[in-house]
């Protein structure tokens, strides 16, 4: 059997004695679109910054094919090929977003490349603006987009660095019915030719658009399967509808 | 995609012409017109605004574009200064090849680290070259450490305060607080020359040019719309794939080249240099003059620099004690009513005159985000 793409194996985050993620195990396979969910404080956001360097964990380990990802800073990571977005857009609000979109694909460039002007805008970039549907905004500044679009652009950034491997952090938070469908849609499109893991709140986003879902919980993984199996599953509905009699309710991590 | 690429062409080409005019324009005004118009005096005191238009050049970059808010740049322009003051000493020294300050604190021989700079083939590449190493191999520490915002602007502070120290305290090597002085000569030309006074003018003049080009180029490269991206949020850089010390170093060593550069042509033109120019205050003043100019825009910085210097002297000739007072409401001022400087309040009245005349479509409508919804239970 060929190794997972991802396989994150015996993990443990420890943010001042508390254990964001205790000794967890996950895996995916190339080409996979996978969901992860679970209640606040479940370590979904904290596993995301494990694997990509933001987060040093205490134990445990992270692989990327055979390539181990522990200790290496976050900008080699990236260019190891894994490409994440956060939850709140962070683009960059001064350039355009042409110029953010043209950044991002220019990341492997040296630093005596980058010293020229931008020339003709490269097809890499103009297909990834037609995808995230921003063509008529490229000479706009990315900071008056409205919070759907600096999300589309935020993926589109992603996808002109052309990763193995996308991490997006809660893609359609505080996005308005019509754009949760477009990202949905946008996200189908991108999973058609990349491995995507998704975390997510949005259980009707999550019904409509998941294939495979990864239930988290107290830093490990709780249960895996189809939409229909995990929801299913009794362990999944204490979880979540024990919520208010969970004591330690409501802790955000990361 | 064509149409965005074309787009994006004419977007750039209609401003690059308006931009080359108004630089042909600012050429001719500082190379024809002012040297026509102004007294020997008024004119080597625009060569010495013009050599802090330098150092200003680079605290824009580093510190308008980047972020980082460089409070000592007056160590390099020191270290520039102090180069190409010893080789002045050096070449116009007496019989015994000591410099004349030397000779009165009891030194017999010329120190060892002070020999190169006989050579103008050593001191003027030296001038840049020393500072930009020295700001590199500082950048790579500091930067790596993620040392950022006030703490690098107080760890800046702090190295030009130790550079004044170390020039004060080491009077036989450096002509302590004096500072090297009576330089008379550069090149054989008669310092003290009046036409010579003026040559100098276009040579800083034309420096000053060449400076603002690189820097120019620099910003509009992607390499500047990096540094933008890394003053705006460093993190985000990261998770493009980029190391942003790396780009904070080239900046730091680039606007730490400039100052010495700057420091370099002011000691022909002011015939001094001392550490009373170097330290805690005279850096500030660097920075005074970009934030009044207007952040991150490289006219401003020059602009505001050369307002500075003309206030300045304009004030201390009128009064003499009023011009500390006046530097600091000017700049409570600025940081408090007009945090872009000039070329914040001119955009502004643009803006305002552009719409009148209804040029500007109106902003384009921002869809308010839903507020997040809240986790549903699993059915």
């Amino acid at each position: 059997m060929s190794p997972a793409l991802l396989e994150v194996s015996q993990l443990e985050v420890d943010f001042d004695g508390f254990r964001a993620i205790d000794k967890l195990n996950f895996w995916v396979d190339e080409g996979e679109l996978r969901f992860l969910i679970g209640p606040n404080g479940a370590g979904k956001t904290t596993l995301l910054d494990a694997i990509t360097g933001l987060t040093r964990p205490v134990g445990g380990s992270i692989k990327f094919g055979v390539r181990p990802l522990l200790g290496r800073p976050e900008h080699e990571i990236v260019k190891m090929g894994i490409g994440r977005t956060f939850q709140t857009p962070s683009v960059f609000d001064q350039l355009t977003v042409l110029d953010n979109l043209d950044l991002a694909a220019s990341f492997r460039l040296p630093l005596r490349k980058l010293l020229r002007r931008r020339g003709a805008v490269g097809e890499r970039v103009a297909t990834a603006l037609e995808t995230v549907g921003l063509t008529d905004r490229a000479g706009d500044l990315a900071g008056v987009l409205s919070h759907g679009q600096k999300q589309w652009l935020e993926i589109g950034m992603l996808l002109v660095q052309d990763p193995q491997l996308l991490l997006l952090d809660e893609p359609v938070a505080g996005m308005s019915k019509e754009e949760r469908t477009r990202t949905g849609e946008l996200l189908q499109e991108i999973a058609r030719n990349h491995t995507v893991v998704v975390v997510e709140h949005d259980m009707e986003f999550l019904r409509r658009f998941a294939r495979r879902v990864t239930v988290m919980h107290e830093g490990r993984t709780l249960c895996e399967g189809s939409v229909a199996e995990v929801q299913a599953n009794p362990l999944v509905q204490e979880v979540y509808l024990g919520r208010s009699r969970d004591t330690r309710g409501g802790v955000e991590v990361g | 995609m064509t149409a965005v690429t074309a787009a994006a062409r004419r977007w750039v080409g209609a401003g690059r012409w308006r931009r080359l005019s108004l630089f042909l324009a600012a050429g001719f005004v500082a190379l024809v017109l002012c040297p026509a118009l102004l007294s020997d005096f008024r004119l080597g005191l625009l060569a010495k605004y013009f050599c802090f238009a330098i150092v200003a050049v680079g605290v824009d970059l580093v510190w308008g574009y980047g972020g980082m808010l460089t409070l000592g740049q007056g160590l390099f322009f020191g270290m520039g200064g102090y180069a190409m003051g010893m080789m002045l000493k050096l070449q116009e020294a007496g019989r015994d090849g000591l410099p004349d300050f030397m000779s009165y604190n009891g030194l017999t021989e010329v120190p060892g680290f002070w020999k190169p700079f006989a050579h103008s083939w050593f001191a003027l590449p030296a001038a840049v070259i020393l500072p930009m190493l020295l700001a590199a191999g500082l950048g790579a520490l500091v930067f790596r450490q993620r040392v950022r915002g006030a703490y690098f602007a107080i760890l800046t502070q702090a190295l030009a305060a130790a550079f004044v120290i170390l020039l004060i305290g080491q009077q036989g090597y450096t002509a302590g607080t004096n500072g090297l002085t009576n330089m008379r000569t550069l090149f054989g030309y008669d310092l003290n020359d009046p036409v010579n006074q003026r040559s100098l003018y276009f040579v800083v003049a034309v420096a000053l040019g060449a400076v603002f080009l690189l820097a120019r180029q620099l910003v509009q490269s992607r390499y500047g719309k990096l540094l933008v991206a890394v003053r705006d949020s460093e993190d985000r850089v990261r998770f493009l794939g980029y190391s942003p010390t790396k780009v904070k170093v080239l900046a730091f060593t680039v606007s730490a080249g400039m100052a010495g550069l700057a420091g370099a042509l002011f000691v022909p033109v002011v015939g001094i240099m001392s550490p009373a120019l170097l330290g805690i205050v005279p850096s500030l003043e660097l920075v005074i003059g970009v934030a009044l100019g207007g952040r991150a825009t490289l006219v401003g910085a020059v602009a505001g620099t050369v307002l500075v210097g003309y206030a300045k002297t304009g004030l201390s000739e009128n009064y003499p004690s009023g011009w500390l007072y006046f530097q600091g409401a000017l700049f409570i001022i600025v940081v408090a009513f007009a945090p872009k400087g000039l070329a914040g309040i001119w955009k502004g009245v643009k803006n305002l005159r552009d719409r009148r005349r209804g040029a500007v479509a109106p902003p384009a409508a921002v869809t308010t985000a839903e507020p997040q919804t809240a986790l549903e239970p699993v059915r």
